[in-house]
C-alpha cells in the first residue's frame, strides 16, 4: 500500500475474536469475528492467522483482539508478516485480552511490531490463565524500519496465573535518552513467555537460603524462571533476525515442562 | 520529615546495601558505564524503570497496604530471579536492623508473614513505622534505586564523588504514586551475568 | 513481644548459641590457612560453621571447600562491594545474615569462623558480629609491624604472628616481635605459627578454651540435646 493511501485512510476501531469449545473431545473454533485492520483467518485445526487488510495501525486506530481459550482446548495464533505501526492523528493502540482456561494451551507467535518514525503506540496485553493452563507468548518489537529510529511506543503485559499475578512489565520505547540501564543501543526488544501448569509452581521462597531455579544467559539474552509458574525468555537485538536467533536460542534452555 | 527517614535513607545504616551495585558492576565491566555521562545515562533508566517500581510499592507498603500482596506483585514485576534474590536479601536485612533499631508490633508482624521480604516494602512498613509518609517512603525507595550504584561506581571507577554527587541530586524523582511495572531488559541480563561472574565485588 | 518472631533466634546476650569468633589480618598473613588449619584441628570435636570474606571471587571459600576440612555447605560466601572492612566493622549485616544461616540450617554449631577479607591494621570486628577476634600477621611484613599497633594488633584477643618458618630469610627477628607485641597489648596473648608446615595446634588449644569459656559463661537457656547438664559443646 503506498503511504499516500495510507493518509488517506481514517482511524479505524476495529475489534476481532477468538473462541474455542471442546466438542466431542476436540477443539473447535467457534467465534472467528474479525473486522479491518484486524482480519483473521483459519489456516489449521486450531490455527488463526492475523492478516492486515489494511495498512496499520494507524494514529488514532484502536485495535483490540480478544482470545477465549475454552478449558482443555488448544489455540494457535500467528500472523502473516509484521505489523507496521504508522503515525497518524493520536495515538494508536493494540490491546489483546486472553483468557485460557483450566488444562488449555496457547501459543501466540505473531511476527514483530515494527514502530515507524513517528508513530505513537500503545500495546496492552492481558493474560489470565487458569489452572493448569499453557501457554507460550511472544512479543517483538522493532524501532524503525530500516534507516528509521523508530516512534514511540509504550507496552504493558500483564499475565496472571491461578488469579496471581505472574509477570507484569511496562517498556517505554522512544520516549526518552537510551540508558545502558534500560536498553543500551538495541534497536529491538523481545521476550517469550512460556508458563507451566501452576500447580508444578516452585515458589521461590527458596530464596532465603540463596537457592534459586537457575535460567541461563549469553549475548543479548536472558533466561529467567519467574517466581511464579513460568519462564520468561528476553532479548536485546540490532535486527529482528538477531532477536528472533537470540530468543530461539533462549527457547531452547528452557526445560520441558 | 521524621529524623527517622534521615537514618532510614542513610547510606551508613548497617542493612547491608554497600555490598549491593544494582546491576552497575557489571555494567561496569561490560563497558557500559565508563565516565560519568554514561553513570548519569544508567542512573536516570534506572531511576525510571526499577527506582519508579520501588517507590510505588514503598509507598503503597507505607501507606497499610498488604504488604503479602505486594510482595507477590513485586515478584510478578521482577523477572529476574538474581534481582528477586538481591532484593529479597536487601529486604531481609533491613528488616532485621529495623526490627532492633525501631521495635513495633507492624515489623514483627512483617517478619511473621514475611521473613525476606522486597526490600521496597520493608522500607515501606519501617517508614510508616518511624512516621513518614507514603511520599516520603517513595522518595526513599526511589533514592535507594540509585545511591547504591552510585556509590559503586565511584569505587569501581574512580570517579570524583562529588562529581557523582552532582548526577544524583539532578535526578527527576519519580513520582510514587500508583504500581508502575517498568521493566528495564537490560538490568535484567546485567543482573543475570553478574550472578554467573566467578570474579565480583558486589553482591547485586 | 518480639521474642515470638524474632529471627535472631538467640537471647542478644548470646545465650544458646554458637561462639562467633573473626579472623582478621592484611591479605596474604594466613587467615584462610589458619581456617583451615582450625577446622581440621577442630572439625571432630566441635560443630563448626564458616563464613568467608572475599575481596574478589569466592576463592578462600572455593580453597576452604576444595581443602576438605569441613562439610562443604558449611562454608558461606559473602561479598563485601569493595569494602571488606565495612563489612566486618560498620555494616556487618550480610555477615551476621551468613552466620544465622548457618546457624538455621546446621544449628545448634559450637563455633562459626568469620575470616575478614584481608584489611589493613586498622581494622577490627564489630563486637556484634564476633564475640572473639585473632589477627594474623606474617614475618614477611618485617619485625616491625607490632610496635605500628593499630587496633587489630592492640586490641585483638590473640594475636598470631604466622610464617616464622620465613623469618630467617626475611630476617624478622621473633624475639622483638614478641616484645613489642606484648607491650601493646598489655598481656594479651600472642602465639607464633608456621601454618603451613606445623600446623595451628596451639591457635586450636586456645579456641578450644574460648568456645568452653563461652559456652559456661552463656549457659544454654533451652535444651540443645547435647545430653550434658551444663551445656558444655565438646562431644568428641
Ligand atoms: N611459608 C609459609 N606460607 C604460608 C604460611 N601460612 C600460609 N602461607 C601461605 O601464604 C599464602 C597466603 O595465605 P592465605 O591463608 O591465603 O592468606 P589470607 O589472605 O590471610 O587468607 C598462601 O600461599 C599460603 O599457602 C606459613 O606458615 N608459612
Ligand atoms: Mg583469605
Amino acid at each position: 500500500m503506498s503511504l499516500a493511501a495510507v493518509a488517506a485512510r481514517r482511524a479505524m476501531r476495529a475489534r476481532a475474536e477468538i473462541a474455542t469449545t471442546l466438542s466431542a473431545g476436540r477443539t473447535a473454533l467457534t467465534v472467528l469475528r474479525s473486522s479491518p485492520p484486524l482480519t483473521l483467518r483459519q489456516t489449521g485445526p486450531v490455527t488463526v492467522h492475523l492478516v492486515s487488510t489494511a495498512a496499520g495501525p494507524l494514529g488514532g486506530d484502536e485495535l483490540e483482539l480478544d482470545l477465549r481459550v475454552a478449558p482443555g482446548t488448544t489455540l494457535e495464533v500467528g500472523s502473516i508478516a509484521s505489523t507496521l505501526v504508522l503515525p497518524g492523528e493520536g495515538p494508536s493502540s493494540m490491546t489483546v485480552t486472553a483468557h485460557v482456561g483450566a488444562g488449555a494451551s496457547l501459543r501466540f507467535a505473531p511476527e514483530p511490531t515494527v514502530l515507524a518514525d513517528g508513530c505513537d503506540h500503545r500495546m496492552a496485553v492481558r493474560l489470565s490463565l487458569d489452572g493448569d493452563a499453557r501457554v507460550w507468548w511472544r512479543e517483538e518489537v522493532v524501532m524503525g524500519r530500516y534507516g528509521e529510529a523508530g516512534g514511540r511506543c509504550v507496552t504493558r503485559f500483564d499475565a496472571t496465573a491461578g488469579g496471581r499475578p505472574l509477570l507484569r512489565q511496562e517498556l517505554e520505547l522512544g520516549t526518552g535518552p537510551c540508558s545502558p540501564a534500560v536498553l543500551g543501543g538495541a534497536r529491538c526488544v523481545g521476550s517469550v513467555l512460556t508458563t507451566r501448569p501452576c500447580d508444578t509452581a516452585v515458589a521461590d521462597g527458596a530464596v532465603a537460603d540463596g537457592a534459586v531455579a537457575d535460567g541461563a544467559v549469553a549475548d543479548g539474552v536472558v533466561v529467567m524462571p519467574l517466581a511464579g509458574p513460568g519462564t520468561l525468555v528476553q532479548a536485546l537485538a540490532a535486527d529482528a533476525v538477531e532477536l528472533r536467533e537470540r530468543l530461539d536460542w533462549g527457547l531452547a534452555q528452557v526445560p520441558p515442562s | 520529615m521524621t529524623p527517622g527517614l534521615l537514618l532510614l535513607t542513610d547510606s551508613r545504616l548497617p542493612a547491608g546495601s554497600h555490598a549491593h551495585s544494582g546491576g552497575m558492576e557489571q555494567a561496569v565491566k561490560e563497558g557500559l558505564v565508563h565516565d560519568l555521562a554514561s553513570l548519569e545515562s544508567f542512573l536516570a533508566g534506572r531511576l525510571r524503570t526499577a527506582g519508579a517500581v520501588a517507590a510505588g510499592f514503598a509507598s503503597q507498603a507505607c501507606a497499610g497496604h498488604d504488604p503479602v500482596e505486594l510482595d507477590a506483585e513485586l515478584d510478578a514485576r521482577t523477572a529476574s530471579p538474581a534481582q528477586r534474590e538481591a532484593a529479597r536479601t536487601q529486604g531481609r536485612l533491613l528488616l532485621r536492623v529495623a526490627r532492633r533499631i525501631w521495635p513495633s508490633p507492624a515489623l514483627e508482624e512483617l517478619a511473621g508473614r514475611l521473613p525476606s521480604p522486597h526490600h521496597p516494602i520493608a522500607l515501606g512498613v519501617t517508614a510508616a513505622v518511624v512516621g513518614a509518609t507514603p511520599r516520603e517512603a517513595g522518595a526513599a525507595a526511589a533514592y535507594h534505586a540509585v545511591t547504591g550504584p552510585a556509590t559503586a561506581a565511584v569505587r569501581l571507577l574512580g570517579l570524583d564523588p562529588v562529581a557523582v554527587h552532582r548526577v544524583l541530586a539532578t535526578l527527576d524523582l519519580p513520582s510514587p504514586d500508583g504500581l508502575p511495572a517498568a521493566s528495564a531488559p537490560l538490568l535484567d541480563l546485567l543482573a543475570e551475568r553478574h550472578r554467573r561472574s566467578p570474579v565480583r565485588l558486589f553482591v547485586s | 513481644m518480639g521474642a515470638v518472631h524474632d529471627d535472631v533466634h538467640h537471647a542478644p546476650d548470646g545465650r544458646g548459641r554458637a561462639l562467633r569468633l573473626g579472623i582478621g589480618g592484611p591479605v596474604g598473613s594466613g587467615k584462610t590457612a589458619l581456617t583451615a588449619a582450625l577446622c581440621r584441628a577442630l572439625g571432630g570435636s566441635l560443630r563448626l560453621g564458616v563464613v568467608t570474606n572475599d575481596i574478589y571471587t569466592t576463592e578462600d571459600a572455593d580453597f576452604l571447600r576444595r581443602a576438605g576440612v569441613l562439610d562443604p555447605e558449611r562454608i558461606l560466601a559473602v561479598e563485601t562491594g569493595c569494602c571488606p572492612h565495612t563489612a566486618i566493622r560498620d555494616d556487618i549485616a550480610a555477615n551476621v545474615d551468613a552466620v544465622e544461616t548457618l546457624e538455621e540450617r546446621f544449628g545448634p554449631l559450637d563455633l562459626v569462623i568469620v575470616e575478614s577479607g584481608g584489611d589493613n591494621l586498622t581494622a577490627t570486628f564489630s563486637r556484634g558480629l564476633v564475640d572473639r577476634q585473632i589477627f594474623v600477621l606474617d614475618v614477611s611484613g618485617g619485625d616491625k609491624v607490632p610496635r605500628k599497633g593499630g587496633p587489630g594488633v592492640t586490641s585483638a584477643d590473640l594475636l598470631v604472628v604466622n610464617k616464622t618458618d620465613l623469618a630467617p630469610m626475611v630476617g624478622a627477628d621473633l624475639g622483638v616481635m614478641d616484645r613489642d607485641a606484648a607491650a601493646v597489648r598489655q598481656g594479651k596473648p600472642v602465639l607464633f605459627t608456621s601454618v603451613r608446615t606445623e600446623g595451628a595446634a596451639e591457635v586450636a588449644a586456645w579456641v578450644t578454651e574460648q568456645v568452653h569459656e563461652w559456652s559456661h559463661e552463656h549457659e544454654h537457656g533451652h535444651d540443645h540435646g547435647h545430653g550434658h547438664d551444663h551445656g558444655h559443646p565438646v562431644h568428641a
